[in-house]
């Protein structure tokens, strides 16, 4: 018996090592193969474009070095300061929308309702998400203008007479983060409620013994856990709002001209581009965007350790 | 799960030598001897050595031509069977729309693509006349170099071909006139006993009795993205004065652009112009066409806007000739777009391309019936002499839309970016929060100032 056990213990105790050593061996060919397509999408797409955008904020439209005399020129522009100070309101309250709303209303799917009501509503939530993002401005234009809004008694009561009064320059990142938090929050919802579906049911019991309300548990246990899925998603978010393109220009074409067709730094870079036919300009405001959002990634990555592998 | 650690001190250490490699690396830039930033410009007189690309007879052309005259393409294709077409719609420049210069830039740059021939706006000229990099060819071909006879070009209106002129050569061909006239209401007018008004001073006087004895009812709208046209370019403003190709006046504080300014904030205060668009939406429901009694604007305006948009009767509207200001002998007036149809320099098959441009400008077949006024003479009389086109109106606009085309002030230049951008995207919103046009005045002369120094205008105030 007791030869037996230690027999069955010495077992379970290799094959793990030997199971896991095997498929790393094994893994090398296939998990290069399925990482491939995405590798060499990322290369023609990711990669190549940014260095190519670096060669040419480094030179003009002659082939000349031109230093950082590109950068200097694109933000000295009149259109530059009030570009990057429109996407940065616009930032701060689509990250704060994001992170809070979305954490807050998965907290509450999660620990608050019926299983089947919660599974609606992550449905109902997600599917403006399906939706493209041109459609989703569409169906934004079609809110707003109190012509044709189905809410166009509530527009009126909050003093917009016309459509015009709606797109003022003032209202236009609320307008945006509108936008963005109706297509985008769904999607980040589920995945907050995914990640909250992690945390063992021992450790939300164990605060409910010590005495911890949902309140208390969401404060204290729910969200340090899901800190970095938290992080993950403040990445991904400011990342895709440093971007903002297709939105203001819809509305710029929609509200015949009424935005201005260089509201965001994206926006100011295709005219560049394609108006001044800069393209040397147009890269050198893209790296900038670029620079944000990689100081950004790096300051949630180091502090939320968003990199380190759980080995326990 | 994790325990809780301070962050790896590896990779502070990558981030700060990451870090130095790239101030390292900058402040190498910036001491190297670097060149300057600046755009080239393209040499002078590019046309001189236009070189058509290798041509193949009979080889398809592709037209690009917006919704309006999409017809009259098609109506060529009819006749002309045996010209290989093929026929694409977009937007044609309309409201500052800038389509056509972003697909050709890239044309430009990938080497392939162009179309052949393109309907667009009279801005589009002023890039497509020259290369867009060192190593372009200017999109536009130069239609006086044997491909359009001298005959014909003299055949346009007086001053209609301006906008295709660059540097000596002619790039494009007009297709209609915008002329503005006063379009008013007869039915309104002879019903509410009011005078058709023939001075600007009239014309506010009328406006302000109207607000007084007829309230909800507009003498115009400024909020559409083509109202300076209508307004400030009939009172004479130097806005968009080329003084040279390269120098730019600009000068909102002249008078001629703030007696418009007071002129319409009296009419705006007492709500008989509004700072909502003909074209907006909603407004053809609300207020909607039946309460415009008078519009200053472009002659497309009775086809387009109160028989097509607004809907009104035939037998009601009539245009007036254009306003004069008191102690001013000779009216001048503003022009609304009139499009332009070029044909590319990099067309392989030249003679149709360019036949197909003379007949879209030219050909009766076509001109007589056309929605706007042709700018090619002999088409605009066969146009006037069509009862389709004057059945619509209460009186006979010939002799007006006749003298207005002679009238177009040619102080307000086509320049290298659009006049509706910082019209639509500055001034317009500042009228929607209340603000008066003559304290928007400083801010409009600032985006137009800003907008033509980024693509390299001299600016002049004087």
């Amino acid at each position: 018996m007791t030869a037996l056990n230690t027999g069955h213990e010495a077992v379970s105790s290799v094959t793990p090592v030997r199971r896991r050593a095997a498929t790393r061996g094994r893994a090398g060919l296939a998990g290069y193969l399925f990482v491939s397509g995405y590798a060499i999408l990322l290369l023609a797409f990711g990669i190549f474009p940014t260095v190519y955008a670096f060669f040419l904020a480094l030179t003009n439209d002659r082939g000349q070095f031109t230093g950082l005399n590109q950068f200097i020129k694109v933000a000295q522009d009149y259109r530059f300061a009030p570009a990057f100070l429109n996407i940065s309101l616009y930032l701060v309250m689509w990250l704060l929308s994001v992170v809070v709303l979305t954490v807050v209303v998965a907290i509450v799917l999660r620990s608050r309702m019926r299983p089947r009501l919660s599974a609606i509503f992550r449905f109902l939530y997600y599917l403006p998400g399906a939706l493209a993002g041109v459609a989703s401005v569409l169906v934004w234009l079609f809110m707003l203008d109190p012509a044709v809004s189905p809410v166009s008694w509530l527009l009126r009561s909050l003093g917009f007479a016309d459509f015009a009064a709606v797109l003022s320059p003032g209202d236009l990142p609320v307008i945006l983060v509108l936008i963005a938090f109706w297509t985008g929050a769904g999607g980040w919802i589920v995945v907050m409620y995914g990640a909250l579906n992690n945390i063992p049911d021992e450790v939300l019991e164990a605060a409910r013994t010590d005495g911890a309300g949902p309140w208390k548990t969401a404060w204290h246990i729910q969200i340090p856990m899901i800190r970095k899925w938290i992080a993950y998603m403040a990445i991904l978010a400011f990342a895709g709002g440093t971007q903002l393109f297709v939105e203001p220009q819809m509305l710029q074409t929609a509200s015949l001209g009424r935005v201005s067709p260089t509201w965001s730094p994206n926006q100011l870079a295709y005219v560049f581009a394609f108006q001044h036919g800069d393209f040397n300009g147009a890269a050198a405001i893209s790296i900038f965007l670029l620079a944000l959002g990689l100081i950004c990634a790096a300051l949630l990555v180091t502090r939320s350790d968003l990199f380190k592998v759980d080995e326990s | 799960m994790k325990s809780p650690e301070p962050a790896k001190p590896g990779m502070r250490r990558l981030v700060s030598r990451s870090a130095f490699a790239l101030l390292s690396l900058s402040a190498a830039a910036m001491l190297g001897g670097c060149a300057s930033a600046t755009q080239s410009t393209p040499t002078a007189s590019p046309s001189a050595a236009f070189k058509p690309a290798a041509q193949t007879a009979g080889s398809q052309i592709t037209v690009w031509a917006d919704s309006t005259r999409l017809p009259a393409v098609q109506q060529y294709q009819k006749s002309h069977p045996d010209v290989k077409m093929n026929i694409v719609t977009y937007d044609g420049s309309a409201n500052g729309s800038t389509y056509l210069q972003t697909k050709v830039q890239l044309f430009d740059r990938t080497g392939n693509g162009w179309p052949d021939v393109v309907f667009g706006s009279p801005t589009d000229v002023t890039w497509a006349s020259q290369p867009t990099s060192p190593s372009a060819t200017a999109f536009a071909a130069p239609l006086d170099a044997n491909l359009v006879p001298q005959q014909t070009l003299d055949g346009f209106a007086k001053g209609s071909l301006a906008p295709c002129q660059f540097n000596g050569h002619t790039y494009c061909l007009r297709n209609d006139i915008a002329q503005v006239v006063l379009w008013y209401n007869k039915t309104l007018m002879d019903k509410f006993g009011y005078q058709v008004p023939t001075t600007w001073e009239q014309y506010e006087a009328l406006g302000e009795q109207v607000a007084k004895e007829h309230p909800g009812y507009l003498v115009g709208a400024v909020g559409d993205t083509n109202s300076q046209e209508s307004y400030f370019w009939s009172s004479q403003c130097p806005a968009f004065q080329l003084e040279d190709p390269a120098t730019l006046k600009v000068d909102l504080a002249d008078g001629n652009c703030t007696r418009m300014a007071t002129l319409l904030d009296k009419l705006i205060a007492a709500k008989a112009v509004t700072t909502q668009g003909f074209f907006s939406q909603g407004f053809a429901k609300d207020p909607g066409g039946s309460k415009v009694l008078m519009a200053n604007g472009p002659s497309w305006y009775g086809q387009y806007l109160f028989n097509a948009a607004f809907k009104v009767p035939a037998g009601q509207i009539a245009a007036a000739a254009p306003l004069t200001w008191e102690g001013e002998t000779t009216a001048a007036t503003g022009n609304v777009g009139g499009g332009v149809w070029m044909v590319s320099s990099h067309s392989t098959n030249l003679k149709a391309s360019t036949d197909l441009a003379t007949w879209l400008t030219t050909s009766n077949d076509f001109q007589a019936n056309a929605p706007t006024y042709p700018a090619y003479v002999p088409a605009a009389k066969a146009w006037l002499a069509n009862p389709a086109n004057s059945k619509y109106f209460a009186t006979d606009i010939s002799d007006v839309f006749q003298q207005a085309a002679d009238l177009v002030w040619t102080g307000w230049s086509n320049t290298k970016f659009s006049d509706a951008t910082a019209w639509s995207n500055v001034v317009l919103p500042a009228l929607t929060q209340g603000k008066t046009l003559t304290e928007t005045l400083p801010q409009w002369q600032t985006a137009i100032t800003d907008e033509a120094k980024s693509v390299g205008y001299t600016i002049a105030t004087k």
